[in-house]
């Protein structure tokens, strides 16, 4: 049995301990957003903040989260509404096909929060890990920019 | 018709809206043929007729549009959205688009080869047309009033004397149950509201907000987890494995062995993965050492020999002068992946009504059902295959897989859904990849080092090897205990072609010859990979009109103008160098810059590409400080749409042009992840302007693989440029740019 917060709400997990975050997340509390990429930690495809921070749910136990907040990008809306950087996604038309979208989010959103001004090369650099195969980069780059702007 | 399909060739014909891969016929010729008796109809109504196979107007004031084609991130179904709400004069929001369902929707064939444009849209625009006059009529007849008096706002149809009736009031069911006659013409550009703006994407705020979208994430009550073992080698045979101990693994539901065909289902995903890996461990495999190597591949294409050798052009100059010159150059392209960031999937179920329901990202719902249905026995109308959105796919990847997979694990439970999602290994080492190809050009040139004759010669494996009704092109149909062929691909004609696709440059030489010396051995599984073979021989020719112009001592630009004679190629050509600055350029050390351009399939979207590039010469890493495309799309539905697939098109050709090759020794493949296949990253991305061309009134013209090719060649003429070395060999790796640069030759 594992107890975490997710998106704010209290969970009790009574997955296997070493099934990863993401299994737990997507097939048990039917969680859309956070995707399987890779399984390798290479692709960042399945990102979630975890206390803030982003942490790979494809390698990530469930156990490794317990007692701790994790957010994915549905728990990153403000209310209702997208978030800044989640209107600055759909503003800049940031994607083609979308699979990595959340992952991005939550990598550009660590950023934001740790450096709420970033320039092209710091965004360039701090989502070097998350793949993208459709050629969205420069927007997604524009999406981050536009929303640390907006600020 | 359309609920009888493959049923004869000649059906066939008429309902497939993709025939290159198929057939050595010109598609014109092949529906023209199929459909003699009737008048031809535009885009995909001409093999989809019914009103009311594409349009329904609903009482809840609503329109359904149904289309064939699918959503695979390049936004299709908005740009159809877009055409409907226009020529039927309603509000977007009110349109409902229901695509790729087998059940319900017109059979539009595969969504590729940059035809969903030119087909559908082009269908569901006189489709819309043609039902928004059907409404007038009966709203006249309602209204009493003649239809000059009569105009539509939103759905409301309104007459001088202020009466009105709207669509909704209307009942339309039966009268939409005729055949369209193509005969009710759409509305002139300057009447639109929606075609010609960057109307934001339908489907991104769900992407963005973390609401459900994709296959993957498609969970219906009861679903169990199915997980494969593959074989370590494609030629592979399971002599041996210990079934009972998977079987016995918490949560397993079933070990299911047929042939060399190996699977688990599950309870939980993890479980499937955890009892497959006992299976794998436990499985004994016969191995074939038979590949020729990624090092091997280029001279295994020379010295294989060909299935066919087609004669993609014959046009011999007659009389004239002898060339002074003869200029002669090979290049050669790698294996490359399409290499989707999530893995495929697919969820299949067998239902208590014998019908096995499939959720797929497949491109081709169609073709793909029947392969699955004639694999597993079933009757084609047993078989329903539903698209939801993947990963980008970029071609024919494993999606089909996929599809295939689950449905034959479904088969062992029925009742429960069965959800398959590949590993990254998996997906890496068996999907069909774009072929490798070696392509040599020979040029005969006059004393001004103008072409005279024109000569390529292209060898190749298959580009197409799409389902189309043949479970043989199933990868795990193959390994079955009764294993089906995979039926031997061929090459598509004219005008689309395949291996040969862009092999006849759209230069106007008098003397053109194109050669394809097409292999049907398979040495690494193959299939339709973003713009088949036109990425290499756009590669090619473009390269070599660089190696020409040189030779002329001309600038590159002005060399290429020369030879072109459609003025859209011209003007595309001219507008990305003027937005590049060609003219007022100054050369620095180890800086270049570099054109390309092609008009895709010489029928498609006209693009062209201009980069300037700095190259380190101390270890050849290759640095792209900027790019700039333009592209001509005919009339433009969505300006940001085609933006974003010119934009993206580049940059994965620069993917593939610095980074990509499928790596494999004599046994398998050995590019099974990430770092073993890298793609590139953000901070190797460049900027890149897109500039559009928009041409009112003229046919839409497909524009999802138009850059791909046109890159690759403005790379390789940028980083000769920036070093007076000449790379022809993909992708200008590192390693490979210091031995050229080393060398002070050409690599």
């Amino acid at each position: 049995m594992v107890q975490f917060k997710l998106n704010g709400q209290a969970i009790r997990s009574s997955a296997p301990n070493t099934t990863s975050l993401l299994n737990v997340l997507a097939n048990d509390l039917q969680i859309n957003g956070p995707k399987f990429g890779c399984g390798k930690a290479q692709c960042n495809a399945c990102l979630v903040m975890v206390d803030g921070n982003p942490v790979k749910s494809c390698v990530a136990q469930v156990s490794t989260v317990a007692g701790r907040s994790v957010t994915t990008v549905a728990g990153m809306k403000e209310g209702n509404k997208p978030s800044r950087l989640q209107q600055a996604f759909i503003d800049e038309q940031a994607a083609q096909c979308g699979y990595c979208t959340s992952g991005m989010i939550v990598q550009a959103q660590a950023l934001l929060d740790r450096n709420p001004r970033p320039t092209d090369a710091e965004v360039r650099t701090a989502l070097d890990g998350n793949l993208c195969r459709c050629g969205a980069h420069n927007r997604i780059v524009r999406a981050v920019l536009r929303a640390a702007k907006e600020a | 018709m359309q609920k009888h399909l493959f049923t004869s060739r000649r059906g066939f014909l008429k309902t497939t809206g993709y025939l290159s891969l198929a057939f050595a016929i010109p598609l014109e010729n092949a529906l023209s043929q199929a459909g003699a008796t009737q008048p031809r109809l535009p885009g995909d109504l001409n093999n989809n007729r019914t009103l009311s196979a594409w349009l329904r107007i609903n009482a809840n004031q609503t329109v359904t549009l149904m289309v064939g084609k699918v959503e695979l991130g390049q936004g299709i179904l908005t740009a159809v959205t877009q055409v409907c709400a226009d020529e039927l004069d309603i509000d977007i929001a009110r349109v409902q688009v229901i695509s790729g369902d087998t059940a319900l929707v017109p059979n539009e064939g595969v969504t590729a080869g940059s035809f969903s444009m030119p087909n559908c849209a082009t269908a569901v625009q006189f489709a819309s047309a043609e039902v928004r006059s059907i409404l007038l009529g009966l709203a006249a007849d309602k209204l009493k009033q003649p239809l000059t008096a009569l105009s539509v706002r939103d759905g409301k149809i309104s007459a001088q004397n202020d009466t009105h009736v709207t669509y909704w009031d209307l009942v339309v069911g039966a009268a939409l149950d005729r055949e369209a006659t193509g005969l009710v013409k759409p509305k002139s550009a300057e009447q639109h509201r929606y075609i010609g703006q960057s109307v934001p994407r339908t489907d991104l705020p769900a992407k963005i907000l973390g609401d459900a979208v994709f296959v993957q994430e498609h969970r219906p009550t009861g679903m169990l987890f199915g997980h494969l073992v593959r074989p370590p080698t494609y030629a592979a045979k399971l002599l041996s494995v210990n079934l009972s101990a998977a079987q016995k693994m918490p949560g397993v539901v079933k070990v299911v062995r047929d042939g060399s065909f190996l699977g688990v289902i599950a309870q939980r995903e993890e479980q499937a993965v955890a009892a497959a890996n006992t299976l794998n461990a436990s499985a004994k495999w016969q191995v074939e050492k038979k590949l020729p190597t990624h090092e091997g591949i280029f001279d295994w294409l020379r010295q294989t020999k060909p299935t066919r050798i087609i004669e993609t052009k014959v046009q011999p100059r007659t009389g004239g002068e002898a060339p002074a010159k003869t200029i002669e150059a090979t290049y050669y392209r790698p294996y490359h992946m399409h290499a989707s960031i999530g893995t495929s999937a697919a969820i299949a179920t067998m239902g208590a009504d014998g019908v096995m329901l499939i959720q797929t990202h497949s491109q081709s719902v169609f073709e793909t059902s029947l392969a699955i249905a004639k694999m597993l026995g079933l009757e084609p109308s047993k078989v329903r295959c539903q698209h939801m959105q993947g990963a980008g796919c970029y071609g024919h990847n494993m999606a089909d897989d996929a599809a295939a997979d689950a449905a034959l694990l479904a088969m062992a439970v029925p009742g429960k859904p069965v959800h398959l999602q590949y590993t990254r290994e998996q997906e890496h080492k068996w999907e069909p990849y774009g072929s490798a190809m070696v392509i040599q050009t020979k040029a005969g040139v006059d004393a001004n080092g103008h072409v005279l004759d024109w000569d390529l010669q292209i060898w190749s494996t298959p580009h197409g090897t799409r389902p189309s009704g043949e479970p043989g092109n199933l990868l795990s149909a193959r390994y079955l205990e009764k294993p089906f062929t995979q039926p031997v691909p061929t090459n598509g004609g004219p005008p689309n072609f395949a291996a040969d696709r862009n092999g006849i440059a759209l230069y106007d030489f008098a003397g053109h010859q194109v050669r394809t010396h097409f292999i049907t051995d398979m040495p690494l599984r193959v299939s339709s990979t973003r713009g088949l073979g036109a990425y290499g021989n756009v590669f090619a020719i473009e390269s070599f009109m660089d190696e020409l112009a040189l030779a002329a001592n001309m600038d590159p630009l002005t060399y290429r103008l020369r030879f072109l004679k459609d003025e859209r190629a011209r003007d595309t050509l001219q507008k990305a160098a003027d937005k590049f600055g060609w003219n007022n350029w100054k050369k620095t050390p180890n800086r270049g810059r570099g054109i390309g351009f092609a008009r895709y399939k010489n029928i498609a979207g006209y693009c062209a590409v201009a980069l300037e590039v700095e190259v380190n010469p101390r270890n050849g890493r290759i640095r792209v400080l900027r790019a700039v495309a333009s592209a001509d799309s005919g009339h433009i539905v969505n300006p940001d749409g085609v933006s974003n697939q010119i934009e993206g098109g580049l940059i994965q050709s620069l993917s593939w042009s610095l980074k990509e090759e499928v790596k494999f020794d004599d046994t398998q493949v050995l590019s099974t992840d990430w770092a073993s296949y890298p793609i590139l990253t953000f901070s190797e991305t460049p900027p890149v302007e897109v500039v559009l061309i928009n041409r009112p009134g003229a046919p839409f013209l497909g524009t999802g693989e138009a850059s791909q090719g046109p890159t690759s060649a403005a790379l390789a003429n940028a980083v000769f440029d920036a070093t007076g070395v000449r790379f022809r060999r993909l992708p200008l790796t590192p390693e490979r740019v210091k031995q050229g640069l080393d060398k002070k030759g050409t690599a």
